[in-house]
């Protein structure tokens, strides 16, 4: 398992290196002159001239890659120049910011989506697999965002039982229950898209694995239909769902741009909002970089569960 | 514009008479004949906007601002500038469709493009193309549309690019797949043979191919592309004010959420209403193509096989005394609206340490038959129809759930064919051996482990302690067959059933099986129902023989009897099948035609139309299975051992 893991880990570096060409690149083919756009249009073209060699902006393309690249093995992304500190430190806060979020929407719709999906196949055509087919068709047709305002308008507003916006209470706040309290809101409006790609999945998976002759198998030894179930049915499902997860990890985290926007969440899709509309672009390039970093290491670390459910990956 | 008036002209091919169209199965899914409703009268009312008596949607009216729902002259209020949300939010819809159909059609035109190139070409050009594709997808899909509008600035423009941009990998993967499929074709070499070019077969040949599998990618992704332009213009990367889509609007609604909650409520209504009926039609369209559910194979079966008869036509079990005794055991499949009599009244009597085999023909019902004693067969779509099984006088077919449970594994086990689908992949042997001992036994962790050892010896499986730790997939088939067996043994069970146990291995080890088989019969003195349709496997282990087809018993008898003198000329027949080592000279016959499908039996004999002494009286009634003595038995009116007259031949 340890080398499986080792080999898997070798294997992300290529595409973490794409990654970073992908993102340089993009950054690169921004038109118009990142010097004229931080200086203004009434800069003088002494000054902008001086502040593209600052940049490193008159050497070629693949030189400022090289160089690029170097500065990020240093821990050096640059300077956001809205923000006037290093983007990685900006970035690394925010982006703990996003984990605590995006993760407990990634455990919420894990689980509710598993358990969705089972009831659904297990009570096939019954009332609850139609009321949650109903549910999730409801659940990923509807913006995401919007579902974050009513729920303020409900929750926060009219019931008060939330608080609107924010990670921590301005006043006395910040324990562990304070998290809690701000996180319930957010983290479900995030998790609802996924529950219901993975309730959906996990139904079919069920359905499918239910025909096996493995499943006859274990009821022709006698088995309980729970045991058959939840014991032999469902670890053959998960192994087809667990990569599924990882992908949605992708949207939630994804997702969480919106989801920081309406309840004002000190994350990276935030930053990343604001960051676009101030043309911060070395703001973006790093938050893109992490964000994009950490789902490969999401997919990854997906593999892996799944290659351990699965002997025959091993 | 509906997907489904869009598949319409590919499949314009003249359908068989009887079997509904595509459109007529459409109608009768009602959640998306609901979806198909809701989103032509959106798209209607999205066309018909300039032709509406509706106020100018950018007109502002600073004193009219904030008006809740239902005021004056205003349908649905206005917003912060004052301005008709009614109109607007036509407006709106109008653009986020328009947005959201041309992200769909640029994303399908690039994707599918790239899919058919990557697909046909092949080789380099095929793992450059998916490399870059790959490496795209590596990014979080809403990350890159977002990196990809920092680029070209906000705009509802730009949106639609990187919205269409971030889609193309999707179209791309599904087409490439399909096309890969389609390139391997024969019309594909005959057209290349034929001197057309590249791209002439591409787009003359498979292109027509792919079509339908292009719109329900595109009826699957439609919604998304609308969700998520919304998406960006919410954010503000989208349309720029004075124009408006439904998630710009939201996005101004957002701001004054708390004082004028109805500006941010109704266009998101209007997205989910959107979006919603596109999902609903996209589903429905979804499932009538996909064959899978249209053969009802991703119903779910239940613990156990359906039993439906009429209590006052239950037959009683016979006089003699036996374990297993099947009495006019009667299963069926429905499958759409059609009745597989696959079992039509099945007789059977298996004494203690008794070995019966029933062969015949794949289809002859002889599994299913086997299946049908510990309702095993799955419902839907299978169910019993009639007859009885006891077991040591204990009717099955009527016993409670728990009670079948119990017999399951314990009394009477089963052997399955294929050892390599029927042990659990994800499971260790030993996991599965102790599970099987536990359900039975109150045995502990390491008792149920040492008895699974035993277990495992006693098949001659050499290190049986060091097997319990492996997969299935780590053994041989032989070795994998031996765990199956030992399983079915766990629980001293006095009926063992075994379907084709010999049939997916090595004729090497089908005879180690076989002898393992036959050696612990004799040892625990087990009753075997043994399903094959090899004749030689039963001459080496079956006391008696029943020979099955179309779903009954044909002749019965002691296996030495049966293989000397067959009376029914099926029996002589499959006898003739079977190679004689040492007499190449001999002819082994198949026997020719097929055995009838079992939801259209023809009246009278159902082997008439393959049976070289078929007389007229053949095709008549019902031809019962006459017992010359207690086990010797055929239905057949004129058997092998009676001379045919040269006048009745037909």
């Amino acid at each position: 398992m340890g080398a499986y893991i080792a080999k898997r880990l070798l294997a992300a570096i290529p595409v973490l290196f794409g990654l970073t060409i992908i993102v340089f690149l993009i950054m690169a083919m921004i038109p118009g002159d990142p010097a004229t756009a931080i200086l203004g249009s009434y800069a003088t073209p002494e000054n902008v001239a001086k502040l593209n060699k600052d940049l490193g902006l008159d050497k070629t393309l693949f030189e400022q890659y090289v160089i690029w690249i170097g500065n990020l093995f240093k821990g050096d992304l640059g300077r956001s120049y809205t923000l006037n500190r290093p983007v990685l430190d900006e970035v690394l806060e925010r982006f703990t910011a996003t984990l605590i979020l995006a993760g407990t929407a990634l455990l919420l719709c894990s689980i509710l989506g598993l358990l969705a999906g089972v009831v659904s196949a297990v009570r096939q055509y019954g009332l609850a697999d139609k009321a949650i087919t109903l549910l999730v068709l409801v659940g990923i047709s509807r913006p995401s965002f919007w579902l974050g305002l009513l729920l303020i308008l409900i929750f926060a507003v009219n019931l008060r039982l939330f608080p609107a916006s924010g990670m921590y209470a301005i006043y006395g706040g910040g324990d562990l229950k304070d998290l809690l309290h701000h996180l319930a809101l957010p983290a479900f409006t995030l998790s609802v898209v996924a529950t219901g790609v993975i309730a959906r999945l996990t139904r079919t998976a069920m359905l499918e694995v239910l025909r096996q002759d493995y499943i006859r198998t274990a009821r022709a030894k006698g088995l309980s239909e729970r045991k058959v179930i939840y014991k032999h049915a469902f670890k053959s499902a998960l192994v087809s769902i667990v990569p599924v997860i990882g992908i949605q990890a992708g949207f939630v985290i994804g997702g969480a741009v919106y989801i920081e926007t309406v309840f004002q969440w000190p994350g990276i899709g935030s930053m990343l909002v604001k960051a676009i509309s101030t043309r911060d672009l070395l703001l973006v390039q790093g938050g893109v970089l992490v964000v994009a970093s950490a789902y490969v290491l999401f997919n990854l670390a997906a593999d892996v569960v799944q290659t351990m459910l699965d002997p025959r990956l091993r | 514009m509906t997907d489904a008036t869009m598949t319409a002209p590919v499949k314009a091919k003249k359908k068989p008479a009887g079997r509904p169209s595509t459109l007529a199965l459409l109608f009768n899914n009602t959640l998306a004949t609901v979806g198909l409703v809701i989103l032509a009268l959106i798209c209607l009312t999205a066309l018909a906007a300039p032709l509406l008596p509706l106020p100018d949607p950018d007109v502002t009216a600073p004193a009219n601002r904030l008006m809740p729902v239902f005021s004056d002259g205003h349908l649905l209020g206005t917003d912060h500038l004052g301005r008709d949300l009614l109109s607007r939010l036509i407006w709106g819809t109008r653009v986020s469709l328009a947005v959201g159909l041309s992200a769909t059609v640029i994303a399908a035109f690039f994707g599918s493009l790239l899919g058919l190139v990557a697909g046909y070409a092949g080789g380099r050009v095929d793992t450059l193309i998916m490399r870059g594709i790959d490496m795209v997808m590596a990014f979080p899909y809403i990350l890159l549309a977002l990196a990809i509008v920092a680029v070209l600035g906000p705009g509802l423009l730009n949106a639609l690019y990187a919205i269409a941009l971030v889609n193309i990998p999707f179209f791309a993967r599904n087409i490439r797949g399909i096309t890969l499929g389609l390139s391997r074709r024969e019309f594909v070499d005959a057209a290349r043979l034929a001197g057309k070019s590249p791209p002439q077969i591409l787009f003359i040949e498979i292109l027509p191919n792919v079509l339908p599998v292009i719109v329900i990618t595109m009826s699957t992704t439609v919604g998304w592309m609308v969700l998520e332009t919304a998406g960006l213009s919410f954010l503000g990367l989208g349309a720029q004010p004075p124009q408006a889509d439904l998630g710009s609007m939201l996005g101004e609604g957002r701001k004054i959420l708390f004082t004028a909650p109805h500006v941010s409520i109704i266009p998101g209504l209007m997205i989910f209403a959107l979006v919603m009926s596109i999902n609903l039609l996209g589903d429905g369209i979804r499932d009538i193509l996909d064959p899978r559910l249209r053969a009802g194979s991703l119903t779910r079966p239940v613990a156990r096989t359906k039993v439906i008869r009429d209590p006052k036509d239950i037959p009683p079990p016979s006089l003699e005394p036996g374990v297993l005794d099947v009495r006019d055991m009667r299963t069926e499949f429905q499958i759409g609206g059609s009745v597989y009599k696959a079992v039509g009244g099945v007789d059977l009597h298996l004494k203690k340490g008794e070995c019966i085999g029933i062969i015949g023909e794949s289809g002859s019902g002889k599994s299913v038959t086997a299946m049908s004693v510990m309702g095993l067969v799955p419902t839907p779509p299978g169910r019993i129809v009639g007859g009885a099984a006891y077991l040591n006088g204990e009717d099955l077919f009527g016993a409670s759930d728990k009670r079948v449970r119990d017999l399951r594994g314990g009394s009477v086990a089963y052997v399955f064919q294929d050892p390599l689908s029927t042990l659990h992949p994800l499971f260790t042997v030993g996991d599965q051996l102790i599970e099987a001992i536990q359900a039975h036994q109150p045995l502990s962790g390491s008792e149920a482990k040492e008895k699974a050892i035993e277990l495992l010896s006693l098949v001659r499986i050499p290190n049986a302690p060091e097997r319990l730790s492996a997969y299935p997939h780590e053994l041989s088939g032989g070795m994998r067959q031996r765990v199956c067996i030992a399983m079915a043994l766990a629980n001293d069970a006095n009926v063992l059933i075994a379907d084709e146990p010999t049939t997916a291995l090595d004729v090497t080890v089908q005879s180690q099986i076989l002898t393992l088989m036959n050696g612990l019969r004799r040892e625990r003195d087990a009753a075997i129902l043994f399903i094959t349709h090899d004749f030689g496997v039963v001459s080496a282990l079956c006391d008696r023989v029943a020979v099955m087809y179309a779903g009954r018993i044909v002749e019965t008898g002691v296996t030495a009897e049966v293989l000397a003198n067959p009376q029914h000329p099926y029996t002589a027949k499959l006898i003739d099948c079977v190679p004689v080592l040492g007499q190449p000279e001999r002819r082994t016959d198949a026997i020719e035609g097929r055995p009838p499908v079992v939801n259209n039996l023809p009246d009278g004999c159902a082997f008439a139309d393959r049976c070289p002494r078929v007389q007229t009286a053949c095709r008549v009634g019902l031809i019962e299975l006459e017992m010359a003595n207690e086990t010797r038995g055929v239905s057949c009116l004129f058997p092998m051992n009676k001379e045919l007259r040269d006048d009745q031949a037909s």
